[in-house]
């Protein structure tokens, strides 16, 4: 008989591992041999190349409610099968178990560096939480499904199992992660251009090059009701910093953030700040940094009593090039840090 | 959170809740043509803007022009 | 308008007693160079070297880059307004040392000059690594502010490229090309190119006949224009996405828009505008670009960008603008996608905007070996836009983001690099 070409672990909720339905959806990570259930005819679709060596099993409940205990005690029973594979589902519109899937692929893959791949409906909340880390394959809504999802899922299985290169999302069959890559082809960005123009005026099917990005909408923060008494804190991606940028700020890409004490500070003056942002005329901030980070205005408020107090620290980044992902994270800390400190509102400065 | 700056559309695009236009990219609160006690007035009148902002409720994306 | 480019090709670059051509061969007489470059006394040092292709060489920081080219006939001088009399140029014979190229080095003016390698994995994201590169190194006198020392460096770099430029007045070219927008059947689409340029202050300006763009309005013209130096770079956005002043003569859309003229469209003119810093010059100069494109009864336009960020905007505001006119838009941009590519890669976004190049990432991060030569100061790239604390390697290897190279994600569509979605 051929040797098994790759070893796969398969994760299942508790019904599809056929141990009982909501009743058992608290039971915590546990794992069986070969494969279970949906595993059944999916080892079938892998054929002699592909052994479904493990089948790990948690509650949907449990996994929803210890996501970071569930996915670390996922990644602890799989270790020892050293399989080459991970698939999860196929999940379709279940949110718990879609949820679970992607965080126990992801932890897989992190933790483990195995390739992993799941699959689920497109509407599954779970969905935009991890495309962009693990390969979700995309199935319809439910399980009336899994005859299509099936084979879907063994061939992309079949590709990370052989070590073979995913393509693009069109080409595989799996839901775009949102992932720009770099690549040289054969046209100049002109030739491609005059293309693309010359088939939107005749009215023929193109392909943009990029669809226009969403960002996310979070809901406005309440109004500050007494000012008077409130601590305000000021933040800016304009890159003022202490002369000589002792931090190292970078003039584009920021890898970091930092915070500086301003008591007793009235005004910023050229001989103790200047600008390290290098997508701007820095001219203007060298001369007077106010103009940036308006720490005059806020101390003469501050001295009036319009507001309680400027808070001590400001924080500064530097937004050019940044990417979003990035500045999320500052923005996340920052607040964090400035909500512990009681502050009540922040004026944030941008250039 | 009130954002001041310039280019009031990617502002908007990224999300921000309150928004108060500011005056150019190199110097969004200050304006270099101006002598210095009257570009530290329109500093100040945009710091009180901001101000404003963050005491008013909003529902929505809100730019603050006046 | 008509405009004969008498193209001259250089293989190889060499010192020599005269600046002259021969054989294919640019001779550089450094010392008259060198002379030139001091005539300017804001400048206190100057120097030369030689860098060819496939050479183990690395060029930092870069601040522009020339092409050597002299008006043998016709009306007007080159670089008008900067160098030579202002006038409108664009017609007769101007002869062009092609693969040759002016490059200005000196030390950092801001945070936004960038590197060219001449071999190795980076070499394919510069089309300066395909160039004999005379490099010019300057350097400015003690306390000299931004500004002067910017316009220093910006017109010494245009003399160096025209009085290279001259050596080949007398020459027979060993090919000609002809740019000229005859008529052509009206069935053709009429398309035009709305082309902004980036001015937005101390090395982030454009000069348009002699002009800082921020200053102008939209306006249209032909585009021969730009092949005598019309438009000069004062800019180094982020040496990725600047237009170099050799980007701006050899515009890649307009040589394209030309290939294609009389075949499958009907190539009407550009539209030069700007990318000012308050939201109100976007507006007024959006409408007017926009205004124009329809005045000149355009059916198609192609938009690119230079830099990004708050051009983002300008490029939203001219597509949106125009497309409302029923005029039909492709937008050419790069992306800044993060380092993983899993970022947005615009800061702005329209709707309209449903047909767009992409000429790549340019946080993409690469990884480059030292080189045995540097023209330069290999300590800046800790400085320049792309590069940060730590990107310099023991024994001098680079790990930086593309946007430090010259012209890899250039927006006038020069190279084959893009991004796809994963």
């Amino acid at each position: 008989m051929a040797e098994k070409k790759y070893r796969v672990v398969h994760y299942l909720n508790q019904f599809f591992a056929q141990i009982g339905g909501e009743a058992k959806a608290n039971i915590p990570p546990l794992i069986k041999e070969g494969a279970v259930g949906p595993g059944i005819p999916l080892q079938q679709a892998l054929g002699e190349e592909g052994e479904v060596v493990a089948t790990v099993v948690c509650g949907d409940s449990y996994f929803a409610e210890n996501i970071e205990a569930a996915a670390e005690k996922v990644v602890e029973l799989v270790c020892p099968y050293k399989p080459d594979v991970f698939v999860a589902g196929p999940a379709f519109n279940a949110g718990r178990y879609g949820i679970a899937c992607g965080a126990a692929c992801s932890a897989v893959s992190n933790k483990l560096g195995i390739p992993v791949v799941t699959a689920m409906y497109q509407e599954n909340p779970a969905l935009d939480l991890y495309r962009k880390e693990v390969y979700v394959i995309p199935t319809a809504d439910s399980v009336r499904d899994m005859k299509e999802a099936i084979p879907k899922m063994a061939g992309f299985m079949r590709k990370l199992g052989l070590g073979q290169e995913i393509g693009l999302p069109q080409e595989e069959g799996y839901f775009p992660r949102g992932i720009r890559v770099n690549q040289f082809v054969g046209r100049t960005g002109a030739e491609r251009a005059v293309d693309m123009l010359l088939s939107k005026l005749r009215r023929e099917p193109f392909q943009s090059e990029y669809p226009m990005p969403t960002f996310e909408r979070i809901p406005p923060s309440p109004a500050i009701k007494d000012l008077r008494s409130a601590t305000i804190a000021l933040v800016t991606s304009g890159g003022i910093v202490p002369l000589g940028n002792p931090d190292r700020i970078e003039a584009a890409s920021a890898s970091k953030f930092a915070d500086y004490n301003i008591a007793g500070v009235d005004d910023l003056t050229p001989d103790a700040y200047q600008t390290c942002h290098g997508g701007y005329d820095p001219t203007y901030a060298n001369d007077d940094p106010d103009r940036v980070l308006p720490l005059d205005a806020m101390r003469t408020l501050e001295k009036d009593g319009t507001i309680g107090k400027l808070y001590d620290l400001y924080y500064v980044t530097v937004g050019n090039a940044t990417s979003v992902a990035n500045a999320r994270k500052f923005g996340k800390a920052i607040a964090e840090k400035l909500k512990a400190a009681g502050v009540k509102g922040v004026i944030l400065t941008s250039t | 959170m009130v954002h001041v700056a310039t280019i009031v559309p990617i502002s908007l695009t990224v999300g921000a809740n309150r928004i108060v236009p500011a005056v150019a990219i190199p110097y969004p609160l200050g304006n270099p043509e101006l002598p210095e006690k009257e570009e530290r007035e329109l500093r100040l009148n945009l710091a009180k803007k901001a101000l404003r902002a963050l005491q008013v409720e909003v529902e929505k994306q809100t730019v603050f022009e006046e | 308008m008509r405009l004969e480019l008498g193209i001259i090709k250089i293989e190889d670059v060499q010192f020599g007693e005269e600046t002259t051509i021969k054989d294919g061969t640019l001779y550089v007489n450094k010392k008259e160079l060198m002379a030139l470059a001091l005539q300017d006394n804001r400048l206190s040092e100057a120097d030369v070297e030689l860098a060819r292709p496939g050479e183990e060489v690395r060029i930092i920081p870069v601040k522009d880059v020339i092409e050597p080219r002299v008006k043998v006939s016709g009306p007007g001088e080159l670089f008008p307004g900067m160098i030579g009399k202002i006038g409108t140029v664009g017609s007769g014979r101007t002869n062009v040392l092609r693969g040759a190229a002016l490059v200005t080095v000196g030390r950092i003016i801001g945070y936004q000059e960038g590197f060219i390698d001449m071999t190795g994995p980076g070499a394919q994201y510069s089309p300066f690594s395909e160039t004999n590169n005379v490099v010019l190194i300057l350097h400015p006198i003690d306390g000299l502010a931004g500004h002067a020392h910017e316009e220093a460096v910006r017109l010494a770099g245009l003399r160096a490229a025209v009085y290279l430029g001259e050596a080949c007045k007398d020459i027979a070219p060993d090919e000609l090309e002809v740019y000229e927008l005859s008529p052509v059947d009206t069935a053709l689409p009429k398309v035009a190119y709305v082309h902004p340029l980036l001015s937005e202050g101390l090395l982030h300006d454009t000069w348009f006949y002699g002009v800082d763009a921020k200053k102008i309005l939209p306006t249209l013209i032909h585009p021969n224009e730009v092949m005598d130096g019309a438009i000069v770079s004062g800019n180094c956005v982020s040496a990725c996405d600047k237009h170099t002043t050799y980007h701006h003569l050899n515009n890649a859309l307009i040589k394209e828009l030309y290939r294609n003229h009389g075949k499958d469209l009907n190539f009407i003119g550009v539209i030069v505008t700007n990318l000012n810093v308050t939201l109100a010059d976007k507006e007024r100069s959006s409408d007017c670009a926009s205004k124009l494109v329809k005045l000149i009864g355009a059916e198609g336009t192609i938009i690119t960008k230079e830099g990004f960020g708050n051009p983002d905007t300008d490029l939203m505001m001219l597509c949106k603008k125009i497309e409302e006119y029923g005029i039909k838009t492709v937008v050419i941009t790069d992306e800044y996608a993060g380092g993983d590519g899993g970022s947005q890669s615009l800061a702005d976004a329209v709707p309209q905007a449903d047909a767009l190049v992409s000429v790549g990432n340019a946080n993409e991060v690469i990884t480059l070996p030292p080189m045995k030569r540097i023209i330069g100061d290999l300590k800046s790239a800790e400085a320049i836009a792309g590069g940060f604390v730590g990107c310099l390697t023991a024994g001098g290897g680079l790990n930086v983001e593309i946007q430090s190279i010259m012209g890899s994600t250039c927006q006038l569509g020069f190279g084959k690099l893009t991004a796809r979605g994963y």
